[in-house]
């Protein structure tokens, strides 16, 4: 295997990782919806947050990728 | 949504989406050579001394930009289109004794007596050298454009409120109301506290709106390459600003928690404080990355879906890429939006974090 093929098998791990992570944060969000949907603007802002610090996880693992090759 | 506006944004979004084909098929100049996707899709995302509009009876029709050097003997200037759209550093420049080459988007300086630029094993020149480049290159280019567009619309909108006489928004200030107040109330006041927040507001604003229009840009196929948001030292320059909030309004209290963080015991302090330093400076650098991937990722994968019909070599293939295309451009339009204000809030919260006072 060569080095771009090892770089692209790792985004594609580290693209696994996110979208378990986003996976859990929608998941949890939307049952707190249902629970209380009273404060779905403020469980939205939330979630959106929390999605966008597994992303720079993720994209840090890509970047990552795109150098090594 | 009435059938009107979604008649007229399925029309905006087919036109968008079949424009951009028609674009990328410009870059096969020849039947012969093979298409190579990835250098269509870099030559797209990355910056370019000239504005590529269209290619016409393989005549590239380009918008010339200054080229601004500076060189061991001071300031050189000239238009881009003294290069003649060569970008295979065959093509010499002279002026004032001195000899200039693009080759893939930059530009050397030839040593005496060199004819063309060499390259050794690790991609440097040999006989050739890099001078300072300021150029006016595409992507200032439209960073200007974009700055222009934002000083109409808030020019204008102010005023249309400085004009009527019961402050309630009209024209284009009732559009541009609604997005300001999201911003104080959903991002500012939450984020930074109702005591603050007024002093950061011009900020938050100005990032907010210069992604976003940055962003809508990028999509827009006539100027499609222009990736000014999907550009690192873009992302870098406006995270170092917030960098710069934080650094310059933090209070005691959050230095405090930096480099002697309270309530815990000593050895414990020792052990946080590199960790909480590098923090610091973790988050400008994941906000760089953030913003500059995922702008980028949208470019790459609208093209590269559409590339899938030069790899092929198919007409069957092409309603599959321009659906999936289409589809991408949907979920971008989105994405615009969200990332400019996902960098705002994370700009907010890390403001945020250092004007807390302490309340523990």
């Amino acid at each position: 295997m060569t080095i771009t093929g090892i770089a692209a098998l790792g985004a594609g791990m580290v693209v696994i990782g996110a979208g378990l992570g986003i996976g859990k944060i929608g998941e949890s969000a939307m049952n707190a919806m249902a629970r209380q949907p009273e404060i779905q603007g403020k469980l939205q802002t939330s979630a959106l947050i929390l999605a966008a610090f597994v992303e720079a996880v993720a994209l840090f693992g890509v970047v990552a990728a795109i150098i090594v090759k | 949504m009435t059938l009107n506006t979604l008649r007229a944004v399925l029309f905006l979004v087919s036109f968008f989406a079949f424009s951009s084909f028609g674009f990328a098929s410009q870059d096969i100049d020849d039947q012969d050579t093979e298409f190579n996707a990835t250098e269509m899709i870099m030559h797209h995302v990355k910056d370019a001394h000239e504005f590529h509009i269209i290619d016409w009876n393989n005549e590239p029709i380009t918008i010339p930009l200054p080229i601004i050097l500076f060189t061991d003997n001071g300031l050189t200037t000239f238009m881009s289109s003294e290069f003649h759209h060569d970008d295979s550093g065959s093509y010499i420049v002279e002026k004032n004794g001195e000899r200039f080459v693009k080759y893939h988007e930059k530009i050397y300086q030839l040593d005496a007596g060199a004819t063309a630029v060499n390259f050794d094993d690790e991609e440097n020149a040999t006989n050739a050298s890099l001078p300072l480049d300021f150029s006016i290159t595409k992507n200032v280019f439209m960073m200007w454009v974009s700055v222009i567009l934002i000083l109409f619309i808030f020019i204008s909108s102010a005023r249309k409120y400085k004009k009527s006489n019961n402050f309630l928004p009209r024209g284009i200030a009732s559009f541009v109301e609604p997005l300001v107040l999201f911003i104080r109330d959903e991002v500012a006041i939450p984020m930074i506290g109702e005591k603050n927040h007024r002093k950061f507001m011009p900020f938050l604003l100005s990032v907010f709106f210069f992604i976003w229009i940055n962003n809508i840009f990028g999509l827009i196929p006539i100027l499609n390459g222009a990736n000014v948001s999907g550009n690192i030292a873009f992302t870098l320059a406006l995270a170092l600003f917030t960098f710069m909030f934080t650094i310059f309004n933090g209070n005691k209290n959050y230095w405090k928690h930096i480099f002697w963080m309270p309530g815990v015991p000593v050895p414990m302090k020792i052990f946080l404080m590199p960790i909480e330093i590098i923090g610091m400076f973790v988050k400008p650098f994941s906000l760089t990355i953030r913003l500059f991937a995922n702008i980028t990722a949208g470019h790459i994968i609208i093209l590269s879906l559409i590339s899938l019909v030069f790899i092929f070599e198919s007409v069957a293939i092409a309603p599959v890429s321009v659906g999936f295309s289409l589809f991408i451009l949907i979920i971008e339009i989105v994405v615009t939006a969200i990332q400019a204000y996902i960098f705002t809030v994370l700009s907010a919260l890390y403001i945020g974090m250092a004007t807390e006072e302490d309340n523990h």
